[in-house]
């Protein structure tokens, strides 16, 4: 009974993983089909003579570095605010969690529609009060940024109803003990809540950092890897090396790269967590 | 006691304002989908349009085979759904119940699966597919959500949901001797709806929302699914023609956000389940 899942995931996970680290010691040409082994050369160029991947790199750890802890804060915060039993709190729920089931292609397009320059929406906005409001997309800093906070706005709502659920798992007793004890609210979520919240902040934040290493979509219709390659990101440049130059031996090595990047980040947090509990 | 009523009336105001950046994209690609080519950059922005540009609707199906490209992403999505239900409830329920050798080790690499971004494997697959000459068609986008990341998170729900269940009725069916597979047909599977409607919800909207894996392995573009159709309102320069990709937008959105809102607690409660157990 196991075996269609199985042997599913041996053709279509397993085998492709080892294969893709097969592929990443070749020179390999989509089009012509040629193939030679070259060792570790792929890896050679990237970290001495391909300024574009390094930038890549580094925008990617930037991206993730940005969006993780934005995206943690507003969704704790969120989930907060939501734990509160009042009239409308439902509506609210669904509405923060809207963007969430909605394709990333929809959202990069509305937001980008929004964010273009003098036209923009948020720019004509900021016009009536006066503000002259910057290039969004085509300006370096700001593209980053742009494209991290609305990938926020679009996942933020996953993260705040796992924090919502594990919120209201906590036995009200814990709280109210605390509060005779003299606690103020401050207090309450200081000492009792958060702490109680940590696997959960540990969980959300592995998720969350490898989600991030695997923006694409958002990417490429919001910015299309630019500025100047400002936002382009791991992702964006294996399907750019692979399928619009390619180079799918290169574009192998980089994917072995974010299999590495992601591992590598998901266990330093697991281990930065577990030394604190 | 008028304390409370302030500090009540503070949090409303705090969650409206909160809720602009979610609420107001959505407002702006329904009401930006009804204006002309030239409203949609009028100054000031209008909140509404001025007239209604109904035909807009008309000329996205104009512009591609649009209603196919739906049709595409729909039926795809639900045969993602169907066979993920299928296989990862046989899987679930063999790692819940069946002894076979290397069961757990097998499971937790399924698992450590999910720690792995799949796109790390595109360029394989590329090949594999062309190789099996199914390049330009639907099948690799059926395949790879029912045992990639999707079917993975299917399996533990599944084999979770078994685990918990008591073995009382399995007992008493195996005496009255049904097999192991009628006993998971007639009995197990019908126990397991609840997490079948959850793992449902997921997989559609799964693979409703797949871009790269579209991008990469289809070029027809009769055989397009929603998001790269999307992707594709553009001009000659490779510019948006934003009122039609706009309504574009809104007729592929809107429906998936009505049912939404309607069974917005199970779907809520769908990715709370697949995000705190996997």
């Amino acid at each position: 009974m196991v075996a269609p899942q199985v042997l599913g995931f041996l053709a279509f996970v397993i085998g492709p993983i080892v294969a893709v680290f097969w592929f990443a010691l070749h020179r390999r040409n989509l089009l012509t089909g040629q193939s030679t082994f070259i060792a570790l050369e792929n890896f050679e160029t990237m970290f001495t003579s391909d300024a574009v991947f390094q930038k890549v790199l580094v925008n990617s750890l930037v991206f993730t570095a940005g969006l993780v802890p934005l995206n943690i804060a507003l969704a704790l915060f969120l989930a907060l605010l939501l734990a509160r039993q009042l009239p409308g709190v439902v509506a609210f729920r669904t509405l923060f969690f809207a963007p969430v089931v909605t394709s990333a292609v929809a959202w990069a397009i509305v937001w980008r529609f929004m964010l273009q320059n003098e036209t923009g929406t948020i720019n004509q906005i900021l016009a009536l009060v006066g503000i002259v409001g910057p290039n969004w997309l085509r300006e370096e800093g700001w593209a980053m940024a742009s494209v991290i906070v609305t990938r926020v706005l679009k996942n933020v709502g996953l993260n705040m109803i796992i924090y919502l659920a594990a919120i209201q798992s906590i036995p009200t007793e814990f709280r109210d003990a605390a509060r005779v004890d003299g606690a103020n609210g401050w207090h309450v979520l200081r000492y009792v809540t958060l702490p109680l919240l940590a696997p959960t902040t540990l969980l959300i934040s592995v998720i969350t950092i490898v989600g991030s290493l695997q923006v694409f979509d958002h990417i490429l219709l919001m910015t299309g890897g630019g500025p100047a390659n400002a936002t382009m990101v791991l992702v964006f440049y294996i399907y750019q090396q692979g399928f619009n130059f390619f180079n799918t031996g290169y574009a192998s090595a980089v994917a072995v790269m974010l299999f590495v990047v992601t591992l590598g980040l998901t266990l330093l947090q697991w281990s930065l967590r577990s030394r604190e509990g | 006691m008028r304390h409370r009523w302030a500090w009540n009336l503070s949090w409303y105001v705090l969650l409206l304002i909160l809720s602009l950046p979610f609420i107001f994209p959505f407002w702006w690609m329904i009401t930006s989908s009804l204006k002309t080519a030239s409203e949609v950059f009028a100054f000031p922005p209008t909140l509404l349009p001025p007239s209604w540009q109904w035909t807009n609707f008309v000329e996205v199906f104009a512009f591609q085979p649009f209603a196919r490209q739906y049709f595409n992403s729909l039926y795809i999505a639900v045969s993602v759904t169907v066979l993920t239900i299928l296989i990862s409830a046989m899987a679930g329920y063999a790692f819940a119940r069946v002894r076979f050798p290397l069961r757990n080790v097998i499971f937790l690499v399924l698992l450590s699966a999910l720690m792995m971004p799949s796109e790390v494997t595109i360029i394989p697959n590329f090949f594999l597919f062309s190789a099996l000459g199914w390049l330009d068609n639907h099948i690799p986008l059926i395949l790879l959500p029912v045992f990639g990341a999707n079917g993975v998170v299917g399996t533990f729900l599944m084999r979770q949901f078994f685990v918990q269940l008591p073995t009382a009725l399995e007992d008493a069916a195996m005496i009255d001797g049904l097999g192991r597979f009628g006993i998971f047909w007639r009995i197990a599977l019908p126990l397991a709806r609840p997490i079948m409607a959850a793992l449902a919800i997921l997989s559609f909207l799964y693979s409703w929302n797949l871009f790269l894996e579209p991008l990469v392995f289809i070029n027809s573009q009769h055989l397009f699914t929603l998001p790269l159709a999307l992707n594709s309102f553009t001009d000659n320069y490779g510019l948006p023609i934003w009122h039609l990709q706009l309504a574009a937008t809104t007729l592929a959105v809107v429906p998936v956000l009505a049912i939404y809102v309607l069974a917005q607690r199970h779907v809520v409660q769908s990715f709370t389940m697949s995000g705190v157990k996997g």
